[in-house]
């Protein structure tokens, strides 16, 4: 062991070279965030040549994969049963794979790309991240698999469609609606999202905040988004914190079903049960004991599993040629009706349901 | 690799004597020699039976998911040989693609961005280091506490943002390959360190030291080795790689987020563990290293291409790590029987060393 | 992995009333910071220290500290078990599912104690029969244990509404401000303490977790007592998983999931260091105490939740780095006795 090696000195030359590297690159002027003059890729990636046939017959053995942000998540498993009944009343096969965690985005863009290796038809993803998964999904695109999104949205340029459980806006400002008939249109409230990064909730609370910014909100005060990541125990200690921290809290909206079931339970078993109301984005099955037991009047949801049928058979209606994802465009979708492709590619698939006392033990989702 | 003999065995002699070569199976059956060769049958066996595994598009697939593990898993061999662990690797790499969002947002060329990441991750790597080597805290208490520290502070860094907007240049480099093969271009500085590291482990005396360190660090010390000098250049290394392992990150997937490479220091962990690293240090080859990685790539591949759920993939993959650890003692303690066997029928009494203090 | 630390760990004698003050001291050094920390929120937030809030400080911390102080039992042989987080949620909905087939909540609670004591038994029996490192043998059941767990669960989920509401109750009520699953903590943590202080198994952990070869030449039967600490350490994950049910009403196939570094924080925060053989119960609990408290002290003075893990990862940093400037103290000054003892009796 003669060698003397002086890792210590040896790094600090080694840091004074980079950042003078770095400085000399800097002051030559490098690609910046405005040099980078980009071509906003807003338009869906639907407009690519081929031409739709609106009565070409819906072709049958195709198989469609359904990639939801979470295996194994309640609501992701009835939304994707619902696109397997659909496609089984087609005459389609039906698979679906993903990945056991809900932020895992690398192995959710490697599940993308062992379907484009399985050359499956199409593709019906709830993406993790809007950008993230780009890459992989213009690959599949570009091997000729359709791509529709459901539930949570890529970049337009990313997919074909977007099957939209109900328009955001529609739901941001409904939440509101519904907090505000509740409380009289008096209080203090507060938003209990998920994730800071959840694509979903952030665009639901911006228009949350736009709706309290209308006249008959003016007595009620949104006084802090709190985040409980969709875990149950940072969900229900952010709802303590929120409840210590603004003693005069009246309502709280959680605009995620993981968050709404752990402020209900913290809420049903705390003083707090019925004299802070609380709405927001439940299943009737994880939300009917609170509704009975009166920590909760009424929350909405759309059908989860209607939004899986529509996601299959608009799957199917590009798979078969009847459909481009181009504006205007109509498709059947059986028993639900006639839609129609809107702007950049967005099918809309309806207003949600309020569930309450009177109404919940007609659902069982 | 280089064939340097020292301390690769699976015997626990110390490197500085030489091992009897005798008859041991031991010297037959290394364990890394083992994942490669079940790297080998596993490729075979799905080269020729899986559908759409030998693909130009499926094998750059597996390269390119496999990459960020394969990186981090170099310095992080030469770590655990040298018996330390760092945990931290995922986060600072999240940490360090982050700070590449923030500082892109705030509209500083990338040219200068990128170094100041991988600068960024060498200080991370000094934290970590200085807090084992002159404190003397157990590496592995250290950098869970980093773990989350260094995630910490990327979420206040970054936020809910996530920054999507890099340069298609430098997009095209993170996800594109070279043409008309199925190499991904990060592939290419990815064989550099790798035979970078390559040499240092197996044919100079620092690789020598690290043995040595993990060995026995009193002895290292003796014999002249300046432990914690080298020490915490390992850490420096580490931490220097995984920034650099998220910067590839954000530009592989165009997406910079505080929760980038979330759980990977597990990942690499497995891989490492697996290829045949002792996690006592003082043990193993980059070559089996190289090839846990790719093993537990490739399989987790093939099983998605068969589709095997994830939840399978989970329960294979913990199994894995189970025999991994177990399977050299158990082939070491039949090499034992079996040399006590011989021993005992060639009646001459020839003395046999019975392997060392297993705690 | 620690050998750094070694030297001075042998080198402090296990007897010697210095040591005991100086762990005393390590455990009133916790307990400060959690009054002032509290004191503290209390006068920026009247609201915080209500009934309400003293029930919800209590209720938060129970669960870890269940599973802390079983990982301390592992954590003093020198060993570690990364996978309680799967044990917890496995547990948590075996529990459920009976309790959704109309089974009795006290069985309940027996049957998951008793399927994670089997688990326990597992993770011990590979450690000292299979003599492999207990980080990567915990880490593999980490993954196999959480595999099995979602093969089994699927995408189903036990919901408040199955469960019996007797025992929903019976997890957020209490006496005033004492709540029921306080108490049983409270009274685990005592038996356990007890135990290790008390019986002379329970001090050959401490001696098993100092000097495995020094253990086994004494005659402690090393394979027997690490087994029992893994299986301790289960049967607790399990009893949490009980509790997580009653106190959530909400199970599914990702519950506990990387719970195992916080568990592990607890323990290091609290004072029973990684190279085994030092530590108590209590220190611990107070940690896992002072981690949820934290959680919940950030929100209510309406700091933002992004700084918690910040904040987390720094105070464990500082745990570990004061517990070592004060080892490397009572080594000084017990060596400084040790020699001024030996000049003594030769002056």
């Amino acid at each position: 062991m003669t060698q003397r090696i002086a890792p210590a000195g040896r790094l600090g030359v080694a840091l004074a070279v980079t950042a003078t590297v770095a400085l000399g690159l800097s002051a030559c002027g490098g690609t910046t965030k405005n040099s980078t003059d980009k071509a906003a890729s807003s338009a869906p990636a639907a407009a690519v040549g081929s031409s739709a046939d609106p009565n070409a017959s819906t072709k049958t053995g195709l198989t469609v994969a359904f990639l939801p942000k979470q295996v194994n998540n309640p609501y992701f498993t009835i939304s994707d049963n619902g696109g397997k009944t659909a496609l089984t009343t087609l005459g389609e096969s039906y698979k679906e794979v993903g990945t056991s965690s809900g932020t895992d985005t690398a192995g959710q863009v490697s599940y993308v790309n062992t379907l484009t290796q399985q050359k499956v038809s199409a593709i019906a993803v709830s993406a993790q991240d809007p950008a993230a998964l780009c890459t992989a999904l213009k690959q599949a695109m570009s091997n000729g698999i359709k791509v529709v999104t459901y539930d949570s949205d890529t970049d337009p340029g990313c997919r074909q469609l977007f099957i939209s459980q109900a328009s955001s806006e529609a739901l941001g400002r409904s939440e509101v609606d519904l907090l505000g008939k509740q409380l009289n249109y008096t209080g203090d409230i507060a938003i209990l999202s998920a994730a800071q990064t959840a694509t979903n909730q952030n665009t639901w609370i911006g228009y949350m905040k736009d709706e309290l910014k209308k006249p008959q909100f003016a007595k009620m005060k949104l006084v802090k988004v709190a985040y409980g990541n969709d875990d149950a125990q940072t969900s229900f200690q952010q709802t303590q914190g929120l409840l210590q921290q603004y003693p005069n809290l009246k309502g709280i909206i959680s605009p995620t079903t993981v968050g709404i079931k752990a402020a209900a339970q913290y809420l049903s078993g705390s003083k707090y049960k019925g004299a802070v109301q609380l709405t927001g984005l439940g299943t009737p099955n994880d939300m009917r004991a609170y509704v009975k037991n009166g920590t909760v009047q009424g929350f909405e949801l759309w059908d989860p599993a209607k939004l899986g049928s529509l996601a299959a058979y608009a799957a199917t209606a590009l798979a078969s040629g009847q459909i481009t994802g181009a504006q205007g465009q109509t498709f059947k979708a059986g028993s639900l009706g006639t839609f129609t492709v809107g702007a950049q590619g967005v099918v809309v698939l309806g207003e949600p349901t309020v569930f309450t006392k009177s109404n919940i033990d007609q659902f069982n989702f | 690799m280089a064939d340097t003999d020292i301390g690769t065995g699976t015997d626990s002699a110390t490197p500085f004597t030489a091992r009897p070569r005798s008859f041991r199976i031991g010297d037959a059956v290394r364990w890394d020699t083992v994942v490669g060769a079940l790297l080998l049958v596993l490729l075979v066996c799905s080269f020729s039976f899986v559908d759409n595994f030998g693909n130009a598009l499926n094998l750059s697939f597996l390269i390119g998911n496999t990459l960020p593990i394969a990186l981090i898993a170099l310095p992080m061999t030469l770590l655990v040989v040298s018996g330390e662990i760092d945990l931290s690797v995922g986060s600072t790499a999240g940490l360090s693609g982050a700070v590449m969002g923030a500082l892109w947002n705030a509209g500083y060329p990338i040219e200068t961005i990128i170094p100041i990441c991988l600068l960024l991750g060498v200080v991370c790597g000094l934290v970590n280091g200085l807090l084992v080597t002159r404190l003397g805290l157990p590496s592995l208490a250290v950098t869970i506490g980093t773990l989350a520290a260094y995630r910490g502070i990327a979420q206040i860094v970054l936020g809910a943002n996530s920054v999507t907007d890099f340069p298609q240049q430098y997009l095209d480099f993170g996800s594109g390959r070279i043409a008309g093969t199925f190499i991904p271009y990060a592939a290419i500085p990815w064989a550099v360190l790798l035979l970078v590291a390559a040499v240092v482990l197996h044919a100079t005396p620092v690789g020598r030291s690290l043995f040595a360190v993990g060995a026995s660090e009193e002895a290292a010390r003796f014999s002249g080795v300046r432990v914690k000098r080298l020490k915490l250049s390992m850490f420096v290394a580490t931490g220097f790689i995984s920034s650099l392992t998220g910067v590839f990150w954000v530009l592989h997937y165009a997406s910079a987020r505080y929760d980038n490479a979330t759980g990977l220091e597990l990942s690499v962990v497995a891989a490492v563990l697996l290829g045949g690293i002792d996690f006592d240090g003082g043990k193993g080859t980059l070559g089996g290293a190289v090839a846990g990685v790719f093993l537990l790539g490739a399989l987790q591949n093939v099983m998605s291409l068969v589709n095997v759920s994830a939840q399978s993939q989970i329960v294979v993959t913990g199994v894995l790590l189970v025999i991994s650890v177990l399977g050299p003692r158990v082939a070491r303690q039949l090499s034992v029987a079996h040399a006590r066997r011989r021993t005992l029928t060639a009646s001459a009494p020839v003395p046999v060393a019975t392997p060392a203090g297993h705690t | 992995m620690t050998t750094t630390a070694e030297p001075v760990r042998v080198a402090v004698p296990p007897s010697g009333g210095l040591l005991d003050r100086v762990l005393k001291m390590r455990e009133l050094a916790i307990l400060a910071v959690l009054v002032l920390m509290l004191a503290a929120t209390q006068i920026d937030n009247s609201a915080f220290l209500s009934q309400q809030g003293i029930k919800d400080l209590l209720l938060n911390a129970t669960i870890l500290v269940l599973v802390a102080v079983g990982e301390a039992m592992v954590v003093i042989t020198r060993n570690v078990d990364l996978s309680v987080g799967s044990v917890l949620g496995i547990t948590a909905f075996a529990a459920g599912d009976f309790l959704q087939g109309g089974g009795n909540p006290l069985l309940a609670v027996v049957l998951a104690v008793a399927l994670g004591a089997a688990f326990g038994a597992l993770n011990g029996l590979l450690v000292s029969i299979g003599q492999v490192p207990a980080l990567v043998v915990t880490l593999g059941t980490l993954y196999i244990i959480r595999g099995v767990d979602s093969i089994w669960v699927g995408s189903r989920e036990i919901t408040a509404s199955v469960l019996p509401s007797g025992f929903v109750d019976f997890g957020h009520n209490g006496l005033s401000a004492l709540p029921y699953l306080a108490v049983l903590a409270a009274v685990v943590l005592v038996a356990v303490a007890y135990f290790l202080r008390n019986y002379r198994s329970g001090r050959e952990f401490y001696a098993l977790g100092s000097s495995p070869e020094a253990a086994g030449l004494a005659g402690v039967p090393v394979r027997k007592r690490i087994l029992a600490a893994y299986i301790a350490c289960g049967a607790l994950a399990g009893l949490a998983g009980a509790l997580y049910l009653a106190r959530f009403g909400n199970v599914d196939s990702g519950t506990g999931s990387g719970y195992e570094l916080t568990v592990v924080s607890a323990v290091v925060v609290g004072g029973v260091a990684f190279t085994g053989g030092s530590g108590s119960v209590y220190g611990v609990a107070l940690g896992a105490l002072l981690l949820t408290s934290i959680n919940s002290v950030l929100p209510s003075i309406g700091v933002s939740s992004v700084w918690v893990q910040a904040i987390d990862g720094i105070l464990l940093l500082l745990a570990i780095a004061v517990d070592r400037v004060l080892a490397l103290r009572v080594t000084g000054v017990l060596r400084k006795r040790a020699a001024e003892t030996r000049s003594a009796r030769h002056g």
